[in-house]
């Protein structure tokens, strides 16, 4: 479109480009993050809330909050943490856990979610996926993923979506899923790999790679954060645009400034603004 | 100084009117913050924020909706030059007309339109639509709103989460800043006593805290 060419007499020469971004993972239950933080002193290590502000301040691009026991009588407990957040924290907010109804989506946005991630409902029931966008904007429905590899080590690899936490198989081939929840309107995947969450063996590369060419929107890569080679490898060789991580960061095992200083020496464009405030 | 957020039932307005909270008590503003959906209190605002999520029809329309809104705005902000700031689709709704689900006229008070964005392959990777997350501003201009880039040579990140993007349709005059996705994307505007930004300042941390600082201090 010609009309782009308007920049041209400004003599624009920005070479900005979007940065990839590093996503912790606070995971909550009842209230409380499972794993409380150690990496500093917090009054409360099991507050949500003082978790998240450290994590802003550390120079998190985001913060993701999940519900892992999402029930109905719970809920009242995710929308005070998200509404105490976004008094302290001016960053992007996520949530998601257990959300199965356009009310759950319209309480998260109003107490200062940004996006929620939709999981098991989105498998179910696809066109709850398509509501939610035509409602509130793709730009704030995150479809989250969890793909298992199914095929044996001598075949070309396959991967299949899970719900329940991993324990229920779908059938579902996790590329055809996410072109087809894509054109649905999500507006982000969040792809977990159940082969390696929690192993700390780095990102399923291939799963991610996979999943990165098959879409046109952005895809955040969980699961197997170990080492800081790990993040690299899930930017290059897998395409992601955001990666995902809990322990390391929780347990200290680096911080996000090491990690995208790491990032930054490895060429993978990263923000690197002073966070410390506010 | 009476600080007017409209709510025209657009989304989340709780962290715009939190940032502007935030604002307001750290640089010890004398400002009193209303989130109203009434065009009587726009006559009396002396700062006017026009957040905006989701389509440009849908916003247009919802401003529509409440029986003497546009009226308030117009008078207001064009005849009695009240500071305006528009975010992300409440800056598009400055334009002269969008383009999204089907022709829609906007405000006009800037000469451009709201386009799709599409963005050439780059380094043959796909450039993603929505364009989402932190990217870097460059001033292409000075301007008193953005007193926060203006000096520095490296631009501060900003949150963005769009699929459409102002165009300017006759010269780039009202162009403040840009930002790259693929090909430059307009990312703030001004004239006179408005100003509009398509990214986030209420989720750009430091940076965004000091543009609504700006805003608010701000003397057209």
């Amino acid at each position: 479109m010609a009309v782009w060419n308007f920049l041209r007499l400004l003599n624009f020469s920005g070479v900005c480009v979007l940065k990839k971004r590093l996503i912790p993972c606070l995971d909550v239950k009842e209230g409380r993050v499972v794993k409380g933080l150690n990496f500093v002193a917090l009054r409360d290590a099991g507050d949500p809330v003082e978790a998240a502000i450290a994590y802003n301040r550390a120079g998190a691009d985001e913060i993701c909050f999940l519900d892992i026991m999402a029930s109905y009588e719970k809920r009242p407990l995710m929308l005070d943490i998200l509404e105490r957040t976004a008094e302290n924290c001016f960053i992007p907010l996520s949530a998601g856990g257990g959300i199965r109804c356009l009310d759950a989506i319209r309480a998260l946005l109003l107490s200062g979610a940004d996006k929620v991630s939709l999981g098991t409902i989105a498998v179910e029931e696809p066109h709850f996926v398509q509501r939610a966008a035509e409602k509130f904007g793709s730009q704030c429905i995150t479809v989250s993923i969890d793909a298992k590899q199914v095929s044996g080590p001598n075949f070309p690899p396959r991967w299949e979506v899970f719900t329940q936490g991993g324990r229920w198989a779908t059938g579902l081939c996790a590329i055809n899923f996410a072109r087809k929840i894509v054109t649905y309107g999500a507006g982000e995947i969040l792809l977990t790999s159940i082969d390696r969450d929690g192993s700390g063996e780095g990102f399923d590369v291939p799963l991610t790679r996979a999943i990165t060419d098959a879409v046109g929107v952005s895809v955040i890569a969980s699961g197997g954060a170990g080492t800081l080679d790990h993040f690299v490898d899930v930017f290059q060789k897998g395409g992601a645009d955001a990666a995902l991580a809990a322990s390391v960061f929780h347990f200290g095992t680096f911080t996000i400034p090491q990690a995208k200083a790491y990032m930054r020496k490895a060429d993978i464009p990263v923000r690197e603004d002073d966070c410390s405030w506010p | 100084m009476n600080v007017t957020v409209i709510d025209y039932g657009s989304g989340n307005l709780y962290s715009v009117q939190k940032a502007l909270e935030f604002v307001i008590r750290e640089w010890g503003l004398s400002c009193t913050l209303r989130v109203s959906n009434d065009p009587r209190e726009i006559v009396h605002a002396d700062r006017i924020v026009l957040p905006g999520v989701g389509s440009f029809r849908g916003c247009m329309r919802g401003l529509q909706g409440i029986s003497g809104m546009v009226e308030a705005l117009i008078c207001r902000v064009r005849r009695e030059s009240c500071p305006f700031l528009g975010i992300c689709v409440g800056m598009q709704l400055m334009a002269s007309h969008g383009l999204e689900h089907g022709f829609e006229t906007g405000l006009g008070w800037i000469d451009g339109h709201v386009a799709l964005m599409t963005p050439p392959l780059c380094g043959g990777e796909r450039v993603k639509i929505p364009h989402m997350g932190w990217n870097q501003l460059t001033a292409v201009r000075a301007h008193d709103v953005l007193s926060a880039i203006s000096s520095e040579k490296e631009g501060a990140h900003a949150y963005f989460i769009h699929s459409y993007a102002f165009v300017p349709l006759s010269g780039a005059e009202h162009v403040v800043a840009c930002t790259m996705h693929g090909r430059p994307v307009t990312a703030m505007i001004a004239r006179d006593n408005l100003v509009g930004v398509q990214f986030h300042p209420e989720k750009s941390g430091r940076f965004g805290l000091s543009l609504l600082a700006d805003f608010l201090t701000w003397k057209p």
